[in-house]
Parts: structure tokens; C-alpha cells; sequence
């Protein structure tokens, strides 16, 4: 689950992360009164979960109050087009106004768990404001990364190492040791997948300042963080994806095709989608229905599937280990009668008692296309799809 | 031989009266395997299926039974104190079957694992397999295995049972199959997983299921460049999924270009690995590839 800028920063700074002055803003009157508080010169800035939101107007630098007010009413509802958004942009509620910070350097620094090893690392590097993987695929000598071991924690010589290749020192080092320390501290607190500090900024009257924030949270774990589970902001989400978790579908994720599709387990899904693109279709969706031993979860699946006006065909591909295929065939029986649907079905079933599964699909009288492999559901499907659209 | 689980294996399950727990004891006795306890806390004393002793804790369980690998099933928030739990008690082999787990806690877990004499697969995982023993330790159909000379690694449980049905339709069996978790964070990797059927003489060639996300292809492939003896027949689920969302695995997220589909494929052809372009060809591809071989 992501986090806004503003949401990041007050737990960074909860932590001991120095950040500037500042604070969210949902009205052009309130962006005035935060900017009156902070004597006028701040910067507003977009809240939104993609980055890269300077590069579409939704970052600017006031000089008055008059001109927060007038940059906050300009960015607030407006959709902000980012290299991440999308084309159709994200819809802007709130702006964080902060104080105007002058730079002498930016620094980039982040927290994240790596896989390969199994420890959290720092990362760090001299290139800041930058984007962290193109640095790393440039220049990969100017990013230092420093494996936590997890039998002992942070240690302050972990955030030495980070100042000492920023190349800070004296009294710079120190703060620096503070952020890294507040960082680490944070991650671990919030049971987070990813902190990321870009820029960190040494300023030119010196002092040490997180400019940005960005926090991950590992899903896995909001069940023992009540708190920040409660800072979920659904309408960054795809209201489609909204809806499938409503349904209690989690596993949903909305894409550019028309080829709907409901399949048991990540993997098996995320193969389906890669046999239909190549017998020549596109998927409309990832959806992992997971274990089934309730025809409903099948009718709310094809539910949210249907809502996509897109979808022109629906592919029902379910290896049965837990779940059951006569479940499952119950429940695309129950969803074509219940939804009165025209899209064209194609099931492909295997696995724990595929003879009822069959039986059930067969007997029900309803135009469904059965497929006995992969390949030929996928064809099927494809077909289905273009005949019509 | 086989690799992890065969004939000597003496299985303990940790959560054997939870809803899958009980579900999967029962059917991993139907297949042939030797279940011989389990541990509910609170229910010691008792007898499951009035066969299968209970135990309150696994060091009990152990002393008392003899078991040697463990199966656990319980809710994510309690995973990681079964695994240490087992761990401690000195269970060579542990599967955690359990998905959802924090990935801090697997940080923790792993790093106790680390100099113990306890090797973990998953969580988040169907578990593992060796059908000529008729060993069942995880969730999968039993009737679509069959013994071979074809070990099967993949990230993915449901993808196993794909790629396993494809290779018996055609007739190729397997040695043991097994399923490493498709959790950021695992207690075996792909690679070492390669490692122990790499090992095993009775394992001909091997068919490895990827996805997208992280490095481990990568790392499985610099191994097979430089130890693999065996053929290896490689597929990478996810070619399509689009960059930076999570799709149902944790650790299926692309990030950087490391993690894509088209990487890894890349990286493990570089490495004499065969690529299979369609998961509809799986079966074929492994085929074709021994027959080359002259294996079959």
C-alpha cells in the first residue's frame, strides 16, 4: 500500500527525520493560511501516489500568499498527467504546502528489503533527484548499498557509511547519521517494503533535510498496523480493483484488453495472460480467484470482469489442487444465469473432481465453450473475442 | 533417491485440526505418506482421524514420534514462531504452506535459519513432491504425478500443477517436484533447489518455472552456466503483466529492468537453458529436449 508525500514525511519525522516545515492542504484558503504561517515563500505540491509530478505542473513555487492560494486552487482537481500516471492522469484532492528550501546538494537515500539476500539494504548515492534506476543502470559505481544483517539491527557505523560516501563530514555527518538512523527506524516501525528519500538535501545554510518522502507498506503486515492501514487512500486506486476487493477478489488487476479472466493462482494467471497474447489476444485482466469452495466468489468475480466495458469474451482457467472444479463450474453456471450475460465463455477446468466439474457445465444447457488445455482455451478465447467485437 | 522428501521421510503437521491442515493430513495419508503427528496447541493428547497422534508442541512431537519434516498451515500473524518453533526442535525440513506472511518476519526467520541444521521451503508455496515414494508434503493433487526422471522447480503452486500435467500427458515423469514460494523473501531459492536436484542421479533433467520479480532466475542462471550437468528447460511466467503492479505474488512485481520477463529469459538461454515461449508448451518444449538428449 502506498502512502502520500505528506503521510511519509510526518512518519519520517516521527522517527527523527528533520523535514521542512510543512503541511496538507485540501482548499486554496487553507494552502493560504498554512503559507501565511510559514511567511509566504513555499513550494505546493500535488499529492498524488505517482511520482514525477513536477515534470506535469503539479509542483510550484509561491512567493506570497496570494500566489499559494492561487497555485493550490490551480493543482487541487486537476488531473495531473505523470510518466507514471497514465495518460488519463490522477485526479488531485490535496496539496502539501511547504516551506521553500535553497539547495546546496541532493543526495538520494532509501530503505528496501533485498530479496536476493534476504537482509534490508540502504541504498544510497550521490545522484540525487534522480531516478534511482536509471542511476543505477549509468552509473552504478555512484550508488553504495549497506546490507543490514538482521541478527543486529542498525548500527550508527551503517549511517557513517552512508555519510561518508555522500561525502559529507563535521557536523553535516552527524545530521546525516540522524536521517539514516530515522529512516531505517521508520522502515522497520512501519513494516515497510520501501522508504525512499529523494531528494535528501544538505541546504545552504547547512543543515540536513528529508525534501521528499515516498513509503511503501508491505500488505502483507497492515493486520498489526491498525494506524496506518487507516492511511488508505482509495481513490488513488483503479475503482475497478476497489470494487473486486469490496467483492473480496484482492487479486485484481486491470488491463488494456478484451479477454476477461478468472484463474486460480498468480502464476497460472499471470501464465493465462501470456498464452492469450501469444495465440494473438490481449488480456482485459490479472485475477487470481484463489482457493474456491463458494460458487458466489465466481459470480463476483465475473461481476467485476463484466464491469470493464471493454470485455468481449471471458476465459475461466482453473487447475483444481484446493480448489474444486465442480465449484467452480457451479459458479460460471450460476453467474451466466444470474447475470444474464451475451459475452461468450470459455472454460477450461483440471484438476480435484473434474468429472462433476464437467458434468455440471454440460448439463446446464448453457452456450459455454470448453477447452481441455491451455493452448486450445486460449485460442478459443481469442476467437471468441474477435467474432465479438 | 529423489531429493528433500522420499521413504525415510516422517511428516508432523503444524495446524493439523485448522480447516486445510486437516484437509490436506487426511489426503497426503490417502496418497501413501507417512504422516506420523501433528501439533495443535491446546489439543495434545488428542488423536487425529483417531490415527494421527497430537501434539501441543513440536519439540513433543519430535521426541515422541520421530518426525523429520514438517508441514505447517497456520495463519500468517503465527507463521514464523511455527517455522523458529520447528526449527529449534531440530526438524531437518520444513514446508510453510501459509501465504501472506510479513515480509519483515521472513527476514527474521531466514536469518535464524542461517548455520541451523533446518532447511525451509517457501512459504507461500504448494509444497513438495516425489511421486515414485509416494511422498506428498504440500497441497497438490497427488493423481497428476507420476515417477520419473524429471525434477520440477517453480515460484508458482498452481503453475506446478500446469506444468506437471503436461509432462505426464506426454508421458515424462518426475523425480521430485517443488514448489519454492512465490514470496519476496524464501527459505530456498530457485537456484538451490537446482543445487539439490543438480545432485540427485536419479534426476535426468530439470523444468524450472519463473515469474517476474527480483533476481533469482538470474542467480539460478549464473548456476547453471557454471556447475548444471543436466538439461534445464525454462519458463518465465509474466511476459505481458505490466511493470511496477503487484500481481498476486509479493515477489511478482517488476522492478528495474532485472525483474522483466525478457531479462530473465535472456538470462538463462545465455546460460543453455531451453526457453519455452508458450506456457500451453511446457510438455512439448521438455520433449523435444530429451529426445535430443537421447534420454528418451
Amino acid at each position: 500500500m502506498k502512502l502520500h508525500e505528506y503521510q511519509a514525511r510526518e512518519i519520517l519525522a516521527k522517527h527523527g527525520v528533520p523535514v521542512p516545515q510543512g503541511n496538507v492542504a485540501r482548499t486554496g484558503a487553507e494552502a493560504r493560511t498554512l503559507a501565511e504561517g510559514m511567511g509566504g515563500k513555499v513550494v505546493v505540491k500535488a499529492q498524488i501516489h505517482a511520482g514525477g509530478r513536477g515534470k506535469g505542473g503539479g509542483v510550484k513555487l509561491a512567493n506570497t500568499a496570494d500566489e499559494a492560494e492561487r497555485a493550490a486552487g490551480q493543482i487541487i482537481g486537476m488531473d495531473l498527467i505523470t510518466p507514471q500516471t497514465g495518460p488519463q492522469g490522477q485526479k488531485v484532492k490535496s496539496v502539501l504546502v511547504a516551506e521553500q528550501i535553497a539547495i546546496e546538494k541532493e543526495f538520494y537515500l532509501s530503505v528496501i528489503v533485498d530479496s536476493a539476500i534476504g537482509w534490508p539494504v540502504i541504498i544510497a548515492s550521490q545522484a540525487g533527484g534522480m531516478d534511482i534506476e536509471e542511476v543505477a543502470a549509468k552509473t552504478p559505481e555512484k550508488i553504495i548499498r549497506v546490507p543490514l544483517d538482521p541478527a543486529t539491527g542498525y548500527q550508527p557505523h551503517h549511517g557513517r557509511l552512508v555519510a561518508e560516501a555522500l561525502g559529507l563530514s563535521g557536523d553535516q555527518s552527524k545530521q546525516a547519521l540522524a536521517v539514516v538512523a530515522g529512516t531505517v527506524k521508520a522502515f522497520f516501525a512501519s513494516d515497510a517494503s520501501l522508504v525512499e528519500v529523494n531528494p535528501l538535501v544538505v541546504t545552504t545554510d547547512g543543515r540536513v533535510l528529508a525534501l521528499d518522502a515516498k513509503l511503501t507498506l508491505d500488505d502483507n503486515a497492515l493486520f498489526r498496523h491498525a494506524d496506518l492501514a487507516a492511511l488508505r487512500d482509495k481513490d488513488e486506486e483503479d475503482p475497478l480493483e476497489v470494487e473486486a476487493g469490496d467483492l473480496g477478489i484482492s487479486n485484481f488487476v486491470k488491463l488494456e484488453g478484451n479477454i476477461g479472466c478468472v484463474v486460480n493462482g498468480a502464476g497460472l494467471a499471470m501464465s493465462t495472460m501470456d498464452v492469450i497474447k501469444y495465440a494473438g489476444g490481449e488480456p482485459a485482466n490479472f485475477l487470481d480467484i484463489g482457493t474456491v469452495n463458494d460458487p458466489q466468489r465466481v459470480v463476483s468475480s465475473f461481476k467485476v470482469i463484466l464491469a470493464d466495458p471493454a470485455v468481449k469474451a471471458i476465459l475461466i482457467n482453473i487447475f483444481g489442487g484446493m480448489a474444486r472444479t465442480d465449484v467452480i463450474a457451479q459458479g460460471v453456471v450460476e453467474a451466466m444465469r444470474t447475470l444474464e450475460m451475451k459475452h461468450p465463455v470459455v472454460v477450461r477446468l483440471a484438476g480435484t473432481n473434474l468429472e462433476e466439474g464437467l458434468r455440471i457445465l454440460r448439463e446446464s444447457g448453457l452456450p459455454i465453450i470448453t477447452a481441455d488445455d491451455l493452448g486450445e482455451a486460449a485460442r478459443k478465447a481469442v476467437e471468441a473475442a474477435n467474432k465479438a467485437a | 533417491m529423489a531429493v528433500l522428501v522420499d521413504e525415510n521421510t516422517r511428516l508432523l503437521v503444524q495446524g493439523i485440526t485448522g480447516g486445510e491442515g486437516s484437509q490436506h493430513a487426511r489426503r497426503s495419508i490417502a496418497y501413501g505418506t507417512n504422516v506420523v503427528a501433528g501439533v495443535t496447541p491446546g489439543r495434545g493428547g488428542q488423536k487425529f482421524d483417531d490415527t494421527v497422534p497430537v501434539f501441543d508442541t513440536v519439540a513433543e512431537a519430535v521426541r515422541e514420534t520421530g518426525a523429520n519434516v514438517s508441514i505447517i498451515y497456520v495463519p500468517a500473524p503465527f507463521a514464523a514462531d511455527a517455522i523458529l518453533e520447528a526449527m529449534d526442535a531440530g526438524v531437518a525440513l520444513v514446508v510453510c504452506i501459509t501465504e501472506g506472511m510479513p515480509t519483515l518476519d521472513m527476514v527474521t526467520v531466514k536469518r535464524a535459519l542461517r548455520g541451523s541444521a533446518t532447511r525451509l521451503i517457501g512459504p507461500n508455496c504448494p509444497g513438495l513432491i516425489t511421486p515414485r515414494t509416494k511422498t506428498r508434503v504440500g497441497i497438490m493433487p497427488g493423481d497428476i504425478f507420476t515417477p520419473g526422471f524429471t525434477g520440477l522447480i517453480s515460484r508458482s503452486g498452481t503453475l506446478v500443477y500446469e506444468g506437471v500435467a503436461q509432462l505426464t500427458n506426454l508421458g515424462i515423469g518426475q523425480t521430485t517436484c517443488i514448489g519454492v514460494g512465490g514470496d519476496p523473501v524464501i527459505g530456498t531459492t530457485q537456484k538451490e533447489a537446482l543445487e539439490l536436484l543438480n545432485h540427485d542421479p536419479e534426476t535426468k533433467a530439470v523444468v524450472l518455472q519463473g515469474e517476474i520479480g527480483g533476481t533469482a532466475e538470474q542467480e539460478a542462471a549464473a548456476y547453471i552456466k557454471h556447475f548444471m550437468t543436466k538439461p534445464v528447460i525454462a519458463f518465465i511466467a509474466g511476459s505481458t503483466a505490466p511493470p511496477g503492479r503487484r500481481m498476486g505474488h509479493a515477489g511478482a512485481i517488476i522492478a528495474g529492468n532485472q525483474g522483466t520477463a525478457a531479462a530473465k529469459k535472456q538470462a538463462l538461454a545465455d546460460a543453455g537453458a531451453t526457453i519455452v515461449e508458450t506456457p500451453a508448451e511446457i510438455g512439448l518444449t521438455t520433449l523435444r529436449v530429451l529426445r535430443e538428449r537421447g534420454l528418451l
